[in-house]
Parts: structure tokens; C-alpha cells; sequence
């Protein structure tokens, strides 16, 4: 399907809140990178829910039960083939990618000692820096930084050398919150294969705009998040190798997650119950399922492809303003354009923007240390999705120049 | 001296002849643009307070009995309030302060800007305002 099939008009009738206004002026979101938007169908799927077959799962003989827990595993299907998982039981529900990377981090405590590294990338988030360090604090591990250009891309030569036999796990995000660029992860992949280090992919800024494929790419272990892509908050998953999985502890402990109980000895349930303690969000992972086929049905080759004309096209009218400084200039890029303009501080232009009904992050978008990088205290963030228009962007640009008039 | 009463309702009247949201900030940027604040010499890390959005400088001393605040702000609406702040708090009485509260920023039409999500450290000020109106107060009985 060619992408100028895409009719983004329909598209925008599927949101319900893209027609509500803020401020008196109808709402323009430009925050998708912190959560998207959510369809009518992903919303009545959740109600429907409530309505018809509310009843915990996994356990009751009667049939609110059975019909609950066949729309919870016809979910993990859903997800495994959008993932293309080897197994479904590789796919692990959690509350989001945070928690994800914790059961990781989590079990490695028991795995690491004081002669082994972990590698992270420069441009992480905070939820893939902090739950590490704790863990190097714990196991006396160290941690390694993959230094990243100005441009906004890793530096893959200075990878190459962080990279040893020491190295036991390589973690980083697929796509940079904070400045939109897409890793080379495939190459990072083979390199740290090459020498037995695994991998952690925190796929939560690319999973709404890339589809990726967990075999071929050969990825360890995965993190994503549903809100992010036009699903329910506080669901996500963890994918891992059924092998590594099998390896790891479990991270809570609770009813579901047990094969037998006794107050001597508790054996755990396997693949995917193991990491599932007490009663998840069953409706929260109904819904991904459906935003998972709802965004399949939109296709992402023309997620992709639409969202790049956006990107592109905001890019250069932002590039266009006096004393703008964009950040993150890689030629792969999501569609994000994170920027400053030269004596005006971000927050200062978001509240503007607010009052015109335009939402866009500022500050440090949780990703300190690219700040850091750049040495500024935080940038105004624009971020999109295949449900913004050219039209939208052209909005944002008008009320950048009167925010820029007010405050200069 | 005025009394913090008088000075929030002279504010509210103020604020009432604003005709929309720009006009309102425009003077909201224009007293952030205008006013030194603070003494460069005040502005250590002791005295910041860190908002995730912006961030917040300020010193308090007692002179004659009262309060008197001197607070910076990278942002310029921020400082613009913390502007408003000041006029109100500053030069009071530590028990008047504490008496005090900041429901006027409501009236005036601010509110999301005290709001937790946006913090811009001006939440953090308000109650570092309280504490030293506290602290000064102990200290003179």
C-alpha cells in the first residue's frame, strides 16, 4: 500500500480527545513521545470488558472466567506474532517498560560480580539508567558509557573499544526519547554477541512507529510499553529468550506465579506465570492486543513513511526560526525535533504554547545526562504521530513566533 | 506597611483588567524581564531549588522583624511569578506569612503554573517561604 493512501482525516475520527479543545482552541498534541493517543476501539475494547466478562483469570471454572482469560491469551498471541516471538510464553506482561527492565536488573543481581561490566548508551532514559546502577551498586559491577556524537549518534568506534570480554549485558533504548534517534541496534547486537554479552532493547520509543522483529534481529531481551503505542497506561511487556528467562528469578512473589505452595518449599510456575505475581491488568492487556492490530491495520510501513514526511517537513520550518538550535540531528530519526531558541528557556515557550492549546515536553524529558551532553537545562520537545497533520505543524510554527515575540 | 491582604487584592484587581491570556502574560514576562530579584552573590547551590522544568533561587533575611525574600528564576514567566510572590510575602511579618496563603494565584488565573506537573520549583518556593517565615519566627521569640 502506497502511503499517500493514508487518509489521515479518517485516522483522526478513530480519537476521540483530537477533537476536544484546551484553552478555547482545538487541542494540537504534540507529546505522543511521553504517551499517545488512544482509538475509540482500544477505549471500547476496555469498557466492553467491564461490561461483559469482568472476572479474574487463569483460575475459575465459570465461564466469565474462561472467556476473560482467552481474551487475555489471545492478547499474548497478538503481541508474540506483531513481535514475532519465538514462543508466547516469551512474552511477559508487566506494568510498563520500567518495570520490565527491573525484572532484568532485578535478576542479574544474582548473576554479576565485581569483575564484570554493563555497557548502557549515553542517551538513555532515566528507567535504563538508575535500575543498573543499582544494580552495580549491589554486585560491585561497573558500569560503561557509550559516548554519543553531537549530531545525536553513538559512537560505535568507542562502542567497539567499551566492548570486552568483561562485558556481560549491553542496554540501550532503540530510539532516544529525548532527540529521536534511531540506534543501529543490529550492528550493537552482533558486536555484543560476538563476545557473549546480551542484550537489553528498551523499545519503548520505537515499538509506535517501527515494527520489530525480535528473531531476526536476535534480540536478548525486550522492554515496551503499551500507552506509547495507542494503547492503555500501565501495561507493557518483557520479552526474553525462553533460555535467559528460565535463568532469571522470579521478581515478585504471589499467587499465579507458583506451581506449588507449601510452607517448606514454593516451586514456581513456568514461562510466562513465573514473572506474573498476582492478578495483572487484564483489561490493559486485552486493549494492547487491539492497539497492536489497530496500528497494523494503519500498517507501519505508512506510520513510518507519513510520520517522516512530518518530521521532515517540522524540522525544516522549526530550522527556520531565528536563533533556533535543534538537538539531535541524526539522519535516523523518529519523528521527534527537540530544540531550543537562543534566550528563551523551554518552559518559558511551553506555557506559551499551553494557552494556545498546543502540547508540546519540555525540560529534561527524564534523559538528564543528553542534557547534560549539550549543557542546557532541558529543550522544548515536539513530538508526533500518524494522527497529526502538516496543517497542526504549521499551527505550532505560528505560535512558536508569538511565543517568541512575547519573551524576547 | 501594607498588609499581605491588601497587597493580594490590589494584585486581583490588577490582574482583572487583563482582556485575555496574552495580555496577562505579557506583563507576567514584562515584570519577570524588569525586576533584579536576587544578588548574584545569593544564587549558590544552598539556595536552589530544583524544579525538573526550571529552576528556583532564593534568600531570606530578617530585617526589623520581617521577612524580606530575594528569589531568581531561569525562566522568565517563573520569575515573572515569582515576581508576584515577592510583592506579597516579602516585608511581612514571619506570623502574617504563615498565616497567609496563595489561593489569589487561583483568582488571578495561574494556577497551572503552581500545579505539581509542571515543576517549575515554584511549589518548592511557597513552602521554602513558610519554613523561613517559620524559622524567623522561632528566632524572635
Amino acid at each position: 500500500m502506497n502511503y499517500k493512501s493514508f487518509d489521515v482525516n479518517k485516522v483522526r475520527e478513530d480519537f476521540p480527545i483530537l477533537s476536544r479543545k484546551v484553552n478555547g482552541n482545538k487541542i494540537i498534541y504534540f507529546d505522543n513521545a511521553a504517551t499517545s493517543q488512544t482509538p475509540i476501539k482500544v477505549i471500547d475494547v476496555i469498557s466492553e470488558y467491564y461490561k461483559k466478562y469482568n472476572a479474574n483469570i487463569h483460575r475459575g471454572v465459570h465461564s466469565l472466567s474462561q472467556e476473560a482469560t482467552d481474551a487475555f491469551e489471545n492478547s499474548r498471541k497478538t503481541i508474540k506474532n506483531h513481535f514475532n516471538s519465538k514462543e508466547t510464553c516469551e512474552i511477559i506482561f508487566t506494568s510498563g517498560a520500567t518495570h520490565g527492565i527491573n525484572i532484568v536488573s532485578s535478576g542479574y543481581s544474582k548473576i554479576l560480580n565485581e569483575n564484570d561490566e554493563l555497557l548502557v548508551s549515553e542517551m538513555e532514559h532515566h528507567s535504563n539508567i538508575v535500575p543498573w546502577q543499582m544494580l552495580c551498586q549491589l554486585t560491585g559491577a561497573k558500569l560503561k558509557v557509550i559516548p554519543m556524537s553531537i549530531k545525536g549518534d553513538l559512537e560505535m568506534d568507542e562502542f567497539e573499544k567499551l566492548l570486552t570480554s568483561k562485558s556481560k549485558l549491553v542496554f540501550l533504548n532503540h530510539v532516544s526519547n529525548a532527540i529521536g534517534t534511531i540506534n543501529p541496534i543490529d550492528y550493537i547486537i552482533k558486536k555484543a554477541h560476538s563476545i557473549g554479552a546480551k542484550v537489553l532493547i528498551d523499545g519503548t520509543q520505537a515499538s509506535p512507529h517501527i515494527k520489530t522483529d525480535l528473531q531476526k534481529l536476535d534480540i536478548d531481551y525486550y522492554v515496551t510499553s503499551a500507552h506509547k503505542m495507542c494503547g492503555p497506561t500501565g501495561i507493557g511487556i518483557l520479552y526474553g529468550k525462553k533460555s535467559l528467562l528460565n535463568k532469571l528469578p522470579p521478581y515478585q512473589g504471589g499467587g499465579e506465579m507458583i506451581s506449588d505452595v507449601t510452607f517448606e518449599k514454593t516451586t514456581y510456575a513456568d514461562l510466562p506465570h513465573k514473572f506474573e505475581a498476582g492478578t495483572p491488568n487484564i483489561s490493559g492487556v486485552i486493549a494492547f492486543g487491539t492497539a497492536i492490530n489497530y496500528m497494523n491495520n494503519i500498517g507501519f510501513d505508512n506510520i513510518f513513511n507519513y510520520e517522516k514526511e512530518l518530521l521532515n517537513y517540522a524540522q525544516d520550518q522549526i530550522r527556520k526560526i531565528e536563533g533556533v538550535e535543534i538537538y539531535g540531528d541524526s539522519i535516523n530519526k523518529t519523528p521527534i525535533v527537540s530544540f531550543n531558541i537562543k534566550g528563551i528557556h523551554p518552559y518559558d515557550i511551553g506555557s506559551i504554547l499551553d494557552k494556545m492549546g498546543i502540547a508540546v515536553r519540555t525540560g529534561h524529558h527524564c534523559a538528564q545526562p543528553i542534557m547534560d551532553f549539550y549543557k542546557i537545562p532541558g529543550t522544548v520537545r515536539a513530538s508526533f504521530s500518524f494522527y497529526n497533520t502538516i496543517e497542526e505543524i504549521d499551527l505550532m510554527i505560528k505560535g512558536l513566533k508569538k511565543a517568541i515575540m512575547m519573551l524576547q | 506597611m501594607i498588609s499581605i491582604e491588601t497587597i493580594k487584592s490590589d494584585i486581583i484587581s490588577e490582574f482583572s483588567l487583563f482582556e485575555d491570556w496574552m495580555e496577562k502574560y505579557e506583563y507576567i514576562i514584562e515584570l519577570g524581564k524588569s525586576i533584579p530579584l536576587i544578588d548574584p552573590k545569593f544564587k549558590t547551590d544552598d539556595n536552589l531549588i530544583n524544579g525538573c522544568q526550571s529552576k528556583v533561587w532564593m534568600h531570606a533575611e530578617l530585617k526589623n522583624n520581617n521577612v524580606l525574600f530575594y528569589a531568581d528564576s531561569d525562566a522568565i514567566i517563573t520569575k515573572g511569578i515569582i515576581a508576584i510572590l515577592i510583592r506579597v510575602f516579602s516585608n511581612q511579618n514571619p506570623k502574617n506569612i504563615l498565616e497567609s496563603d496563595t489561593k489569589f494565584i487561583d483568582e488571578i488565573g495561574l494556577k497551572e503554573h503552581l500545579s505539581p506537573t509542571r515543576a517549575n520549583g515554584l511549589v518548592s518556593m511557597i513552602k521554602q517561604i513558610k519554613i523561613y517565615a517559620l524559622a524567623f519566627k522561632n528566632k524572635i521569640n
